[in-house]
């Protein structure tokens, strides 16, 4: 799945500035294909699933990166 | 009437008018000043002293109980004055964990959308037994999961709120099958004044300024029969929690709640309309979602998210706008985290708004405010990149 998945690194933005990013990453990814946000911010937790919710997308689950940032995979679906 | 375009600072016309965080604070209620400044005066000694001037302050006193109790529907013995809801909330959840902890009892099951007050009460002793309950997407709990989590081993209280303070869902109290041996805690603060109190409670807690009393003044409530001793230094007993009471504030707040719940229904009917105005000027913005129950709710607020907002810059757009709101995004917290409240729900915990009306909220208030919300939003996202 990792190989496949666009990465968009939001480490070290602040809230909501992730879940943008993230929105705008989205018609870059095939229909079917996942997308991963890097992101500290501690409301990213709460808000990629929302965002996912809102917009009609699956939220696949959350990682941590061998560096041990938090990483929200997200599937296009629409 | 309330500027909506651009960066103007015209203040609204007129009192408070523009103020909408009334689930912080509301205005001091025209009858709680008018006892405060009378009781000033009158209410400064000791009230437990045997001297003309002690008796004078211990009558308001004692005046201040009864009205609060008949308010409550308990006796005036069952009720006593704290330095704030937080407080009230402490030693009533508290007290009821102390009088059972030598009975190796001292877990507290509690909702995930619980006050902070509740949250600090229960985190200041570790406790094997505490338990959280979750909640719906609504933000309610279950009374079966509730109850399910009172059978167990240890568990001393139950807390639980009559409604939530940041997204209105009332919270089903009546419904509570709790075993007899386990006591309920109820936290009031957010309903008191606006819906009937539900039953059921061994222990009640309330903030006067809540309901237009002033600031620093709690309400706790005990019912008789209930194991229940004072938590922290000081004597057992409602009558002087943590040190003499602030007497002329008691009476303000007694006096501001007596006359609150004689207007309840018809100023909860108008809020209700008005409130769900802003429901539907919020519903009707492009990807916002509005929290909490529809229905079964606090008549007076209304709490949305907005995506791609930063809860701060809403807050200080709709500020410069004339309109003072509450947020529980993580940018405008002390502690840096979003909301535990909306966290628990699954609610989008960015760009969110808490809006609570006063009681003198009209509806030329209430559709600038939805001018000014629409104006802001679609400015902010502009100004990101993003469309409407």
């Amino acid at each position: 799945m990792t190989d496949d998945t666009l990465e968009i690194d939001c480490r070290d933005l602040p809230c909501p500035r992730p879940v943008i990013e993230l929105a705008r990453a989205l018609p870059s990814v095939p229909v079917g294909g996942t997308l991963a946000v890097l992101a500290r911010d501690p409301a990213a937790r709460y808000d990629v699933p929302a965002w996912c919710r809102m917009r009609g997308q699956e939220y696949v689950g959350e990682e941590l990166t061998d560096d041990g940032v938090p990483r929200y995979v997200v599937r296009r679906v629409s | 009437m309330t500027s909506t375009h651009g960066d103007r600072t015209d203040p609204p016309a007129g009192g408070a008018s523009g103020y909408l965080d009334t689930a912080s604070a509301e205005p001091l209620h025209p009858a709680a000043r008018a006892a405060f400044t009378a009781a000033l005066d009158r209410g400064y000694a000791d009230a437990r002293r045997l001297h003309r001037t002690a008796r004078d302050a211990r009558l308001l006193l004692d005046n201040a109980r009864a009205v609060v109790a008949e308010c409550l529907g308990v006796r005036p013995d069952e009720v006593g004055f704290t330095s704030s809801g937080s407080d009230a909330v402490h030693r009533g959840l508290l007290g009821l964990v102390a009088a059972r902890s030598g009975a190796g009892r001292s877990g507290i099951v509690h909702s995930a959308v619980e006050h902070s007050s509740v949250l600090h009460a229960v985190g200041w002793r570790d406790s094997p037994a505490h338990a959280v309950v979750p909640v719906d997407s609504l933000g309610r709990v279950a009374p079966e999961a509730v109850a399910e989590a009172a059978r167990a081993d240890g568990v001393a209280a139950v807390a639980l709120q009559a409604a939530n303070q940041e997204v209105g869902t009332v919270q089903p109290v009546d419904r509570l099958d709790l075993p007899a041996d386990v006591p309920l805690f109820l936290d009031a603060a957010a309903s008191l004044g606006r819906l009937p109190l539900p039953g059921g409670w061994s222990a009640l807690a309330a903030s006067a300024r809540k309901w237009g009393g002033p600031a620093g003044i709690g309400v706790l409530a005990v019912r008789r029969g209930t194991r229940w001793t004072n938590p922290f230094p000081g004597d057992d007993g409602l009558d002087q929690l943590g040190g003499n009471a602030n007497v002329p504030a008691a009476l303000a707040a007694a006096a501001a709640l007596q006359a609150v719940l004689g207007e309840r229904d018809e100023v909860a009917a108008r809020q209700r309309a008005l409130t769900e105005r802003i429901r539907a000027a919020a519903a009707a913005l492009p990807d916002t979602e509005v929290v909490g129950d529809p229905d079964e709710r606090l008549p007076h607020l209304v709490t949305f998210s907005c995506l791609y907002v930063a809860g701060d810059e809403l807050v200080a757009a709709l500020d410069r706008r004339g309109f003072g709101v509450a947020s529980g995004s993580a940018c405008t917290a002390s502690t840096l985290e979003p909301s535990h409240v909306l966290a628990a729900m699954g609610a989008l915990t960015h760009g969110n708004v808490r809006v609570s009306l006063r009681r003198d909220s009209d509806a030329t208030e209430v559709d600038a405010f939805c001018a000014a919300l629409v104006d802001a939003v679609t400015e902010i996202r502009a100004g990101a990149g993003i469309g409407p």
